[in-house]
């Protein structure tokens, strides 16, 4: 079972943060704290892979990847592999490059509802529900075009909405 | 039309980013126009405040619970895009708690119910994260109907959602069990890996509730290619083969396949985990294992080294041989940059100590000690400490060698184990009588050294060394010398506890120089004059470094430092005196005599638990609280003023007279406290009666009742000696010193309270469990009669008896638990079944798989 999703960049602001069992906001913001300072203090050239028990509670594990300016961060427990987790990473920022094409932290930024659109068609209530990014891709097309269909009746004047069915 | 002009989430981001005011300030005006705006009946504001609030609560911690029923609005919106934002705020902000959590009820089935397969898919992903017990009852009907819909899509997301439900309301499993094993036999490889992915989670919480499922698992394993569905099998197998032994045997063979072909790492190592973790009986499993774990080790990839180690120390406990095998690669590790490697590295090594290579590998680790970082020095020494002194340091042979060590431990810069150490000084002294010359010389070493005094780490060592320099100072070669430690003017650094320590061990040296030199003076005729040099220096130099500290602060310190020159300055007289010395009478002598007597009986470890092997007598009942005594002696005890004579006085005069006798009977068989005191102690007790305690709970040793440790001599005949007899062994090695046991037995009160939140814990997944089983029952019995006709109805029988057997304790348990009548009647059948039943309560396993 997954944890808890995040990503922060390197000065430790988190720019998604997502978390499968509920916490309140300060705890979050604790946790995202205390993650980062352990992964700041990380060499390079070494495994991508942390025991976080003291933030996390018994059984946590950390994986980390390293893009550019972001840390992209899974936390999970014993019933994952550790190694399938990080290809995981490696299918969340596939899939971000197809979308944003070329990604950088910036994407990552101004598309605050995209993001959580791509990453809810990949972990799902902290199971991992698909792994392959074009049917990702082709879910999160369909979620963004039914968005921009149901959006762009609000340009509409409301004198003639009542023509389009009701909003 | 207002919204036109409201800021959505992306102006706020941006202004977010180009704002001088300041973060907060920023935050807390963007939080009342959010206010303001989510406020409006119009959706379109509300979704786009709404969409806002949950990005500032998300990405910056602010609080977003007030909005919960701005939420359930905004998701009522017919819009997708309304509905997507206000089941991310709900998801993200709604708890157990929330008190509008019941109107969401009717909002998820009608979106449950939805055509739009989005809507639907959004609706389950808010019923898994925030799934209560009542939403998950309501809603278990459509998640039944969405579990066999035509749509992969929605029928991937409900397969996830129904480990929420069953966790929720265990009931559901009835309802849906069976469409989840139905999708088992699907094509579609998403579907599978859902459906095994929460097999997953429910085989980790009951592994023998997933047990009859095991054929269909094994088809699987044999079949399937996806590597995402063969990692979970795999961990769903080591779950029930340790319930299960004989799957195990079955499940190795393809277990051995799947690591020899795949090219997966992730394949290669869960396969490498299964098999050290659940299989290790399988010696040609075990030995593949092993192979590939070598593979891992000797790769540049930091993370498979590090998977590599990790899977080793896994191994470790049943196969010491691997762990062996690969020694080089466990040392190299230890000098890798990645901490985690490191830390691998330390505990295998700590796995392969034994008594011969204990002194090497410790020499090893040292070294290493010496060149690493703070933390990974700590590590080693700690680990070092507690492999060494585990069941009562029965690693260690030479303890002249390993008291050693503890004093270069000492002398490591970042050394920040105090506590251990000092712990460990002590806990030999007192264990380990051959030990106790190298542990003075070591000690006094320790003591010598006025940098150390600085390090407030080692303050603890120095203290354990003190005491044990003065506590052991008959082994002592130089006392004169030791006393210069204890009282050198760097001391002063100490806190005063330790402080208070040293002037004690002083006081014992001084007593035992003492003692030795009045015994040679009656011995011999004459006293040399060396020897009276010497004494009276002994005493000169304690007294011109005890005398400052009489006027301490501390008045522990001060107090010690004044009995100390109390005594020198009645010894001092007696030392003049050297003509008269046959009148052994001397007041000094006496007393020295006295006091090395009182210091020469052996304190010895006592046991952990050794409070709870006094037995309490008959009749005496312990409290907590005393108030009770007011009730039963409160006409006796009520404070006594010192002028008025009241009759009330009499009786509690009268009645403290008599305690006042009882307290003399006990003081008179310790000889020490004066009779000046024991009045005073009459006189405050008159006055404080009531917070005295009755004469019933006098001390242990009045009643007999013996303190754990028996007098040393005793001992020498029962302790466990070394199984190695002394005249197998080579000549040049030391026959290995008594070390003094105690009966512990502590370990079974930790493990109490442990299985004791364990049986908590566990009564939440009972029913859960007792539920998957039924259900298996209902489907087990339909496959049984298709596929196997030529099976007699006793294998069924029997199967049933067994899974309902299955855990009998279970029942007693939920007693308390369960109202419906329905389920206690089952639970009486269920128990006497237990009493009648001859089958073992291992669930049988058809035999297509044995």
């Amino acid at each position: 079972m997954i944890k808890a999703v995040m990503m922060m960049n390197t000065q430790g602001k988190p720019r998604l943060a997502k978390f499968y069992d509920f916490l309140p906001v300060e705890k979050q913001q604790e946790l995202i704290r205390g993650v980062f300072s352990v992964l700041s203090s990380r060499p390079e050239n070494v495994s991508n892979f942390l025991e976080i028990d003291s933030l996390f509670g018994p059984d946590s594990r950390l994986v980390y990847k390293h893009y550019a300016t972001l840390y992209f961060v899974l936390v999970f427990d014993g019933s994952e592999n550790e190694l399938a987790m990080l290809d995981l990473i490696q299918v969340l920022v596939e899939t971000l490059d197809k979308c944003f094409s070329n990604v950088c932290e910036l994407d990552i930024v101004f598309n605050y509802s995209k993001m959580h659109t791509v990453l809810d068609e990949i972990v799902f209530g902290g199971q991992v529900l698909e792994t392959r990014s074009d049917e990702i891709m082709k879910a999160v097309e369909e979620i963004s075009k039914l968005e921009a269909a149901s959006n762009s009746i609000s340009l509409v004047p409301k004198s003639v909405s009542g023509w389009r069915g009701g909003r | 039309m207002d919204n036109l002009f409201q800021r959505s989430l992306e102006d706020l981001i941006k202004g977010f980013r180009l704002q001088l005011l300041g973060d907060s300030s920023f935050i807390s005006r963007a939080l009342e126009e959010i206010r303001r705006e989510i406020k409006a009946t119009d959706l379109s504001t509300k979704s786009t405040a709404l969409h806002k609030l949950s990005y500032l609560a998300a990405i910056h911690g602010v609080d977003m619970s007030w909005a919960a029923f701005h939420a359930l609005e905004v998701v009522s919106s017919s819009r997708f895009h309304h509905k997507r934002i206000g089941y991310q705020a709900i998801t993200q902000s709604f708890h157990d708690q929330t008190s509008v959590l019941l109107l969401i009820t009717n909002q998820l089935r009608k979106d449950l119910n939805s055509v739009n397969e989005y809507e639907v898919s959004l609706a389950l992903e808010c019923l898994s994260r925030i799934g209560t017990r009542d939403l998950a009852r309501d809603l278990s009907p459509e998640v039944f109907t969405l579990l066999g819909s035509s749509k992969s899509f929605v029928r991937k997301k409900a397969t996830g959602v129904v480990l929420r439900v069953f966790d929720k309301y265990p009931d559901a499993v009835k309802v849906c069990f069976k469409r989840l094993v139905e999708n088992l036999e699907t094509s579609d490889p998403q579907i599978l890996s859902a459906v095994v992915g929460v097999f997953c989670e429910l085989a980790s919480k009951d592994p023998t509730s997933c047990l009859p499922l095991a054929p269909e698992f094994f088809k699987i394993l044999v079949e399937s290619r996806n590597n995402w569905v063969l990692i979970k099998l795999l961990k769903i197998f080591s779950k029930l083969a340790s319930v299960e032994p004989r799957l195990g045997r079955k499940v190795a063979e393809p277990i051995c396949e799947h690591m020899k072909r795949t090219v997966a790492k992730s394949l290669v190592f869960e396969c490498v985990r299964t098999v050290v973790s659940s299989l290790s009986d399988h010696e040609a499993a075990v030995k593949l294992a092993v192979a590939k774990i070598r593979e891992f080790l000797v790769e540049d990839d930091p993370n498979l080294k590090y998977l590599g180690l990790h899977a080793l120390s896994i191994a470790a406990p049943k196969h010491l041989w691997a762990v062996l095998e690969n020694k080089e690669a466990v040392v190299k590790a230890l000098s890798d940059d990645d901490p985690n490697v490191k830390l691998e590295a330390l505990h295998l090594l700590m796995a392969m100590v034994t008594e011969d290579n204990v002194s090497e590998i410790s020499r090893i680790l040292m070294n290493y000690a010496l060149k690493s970082d703070p933390l990974f020095c700590n590590e080693i020494i700690i680990s070092v400490l507690s492999v060494c002194s585990r069941n009562a340091y029965e690693i260690i042979v030479d303890f002249d060698w390993y008291v050693s060590l503890l004093g270069e431990m000492a002398r490591i810069p970042h050394c920040q184990r105090g506590e251990e150490i000092e712990h460990q000084l002590i806990d030999i002294g007192m264990r380990v009588r051959d030990a106790r010359p190298q542990l003075v010389r070591v000690s006094w070493a320790l003591l010598i050294d006025p940098a150390l005094l600085g390090n407030m780490f080692l303050h603890p060592i120095l203290s354990a060394a003190s005491w044990v320099s003065g506590e052991y100072v008959e082994f002592a070669k130089n006392p004169y010398e030791l006393v210069e430690a204890l009282v050198q003017p760097r001391t002063d650094l100490l806190p005063p506890y330790i402080r208070a320590i040293y002037i004690h061990s002083v006081f014992k040296v001084l007593v035992f120089c003492l003692g030795s030199y009045f015994s040679a003076q009656e011995s011999s005729s004459g006293s040399s004059s060396t020897v009276y040099e010497s004494i009276l220096n002994l005493v000169n130099v304690i007294e011109i470094g005890v005398w400052p500290l009489s006027g301490a602060y501390d008045v522990e310190v001060q107090e010690r430092a004044k009995n100390v020159l109390g005594f020198i300055g009645m010894a001092k007289q007696d030392i003049a005196k050297k003509v008269n010395l046959q009148d052994n009478e001397a007041e000094a002598c006496r007393v020295t005599a006295f006091m090395e007597d009182a210091f020469s009986e052996e304190l010895g470890p006592i046991s952990a638990n050794a409070r709870e092997k006094v037995c309490v007598p008959d009749g005496l009942e312990l409290e907590e609280n005393l108030g009770d005594l007011e009730e039963i002696c409160g006409k006796f005890l009520k404070p006594v003023e010192s002028d008025s004579v009241s009759c009330t006085d009499k009786i509690s005069f009268s009645v403290s007279k008599l305690r006042i006798r009882d307290q003399q009977e006990a003081s008179s068989s310790t000889s020490l406290p004066p009779k000046e005191s024991s009045s005073l102690l009459a006189e405050h007790r008159k006055r404080h009666g009531m917070y005295y305690l009755t004469s019933k709970k006098n001390d242990p040793d009045s009643n007999g009742t013996p303190n754990d440790y028996p007098p040393a001599n005793d001992l020498a005949s029962e302790i466990l000696l070394d199984p190695l007899d002394p005249k197998r062994k080579a000549k040049h090695r030391k026959s290995r010193p008594v070390v003094v046991k105690l009966d512990e037995g502590g370990e079974s009160r930790i493990t109490t309270s442990q299985a004791k939140t364990k049986q908590e814990s566990v009564t939440d997944d009972e029913s859960l469990s007792r539920d998957i089983q039924s259900a298996l029952l209902v489907n087990k019995k339909g496959k049984e009669r298709e596929k196997c006709e030529g099976n007699s109805n006793l294998v069924v029988v029997q199967e049933e008896e067994t899974s309902r057997i299955e855990k009998p304790q279970n029942s007693e348990k939920k007693k308390k638990k369960k109202k419906n009548g329905e389920r206690t009647s089952r639970k009486h059948r269920s128990r006497r079944r237990s009493e009648v039943a001859s089958s073992s309560e291992q669930v049988e396993i058809p035999d297509l798989l044995l």
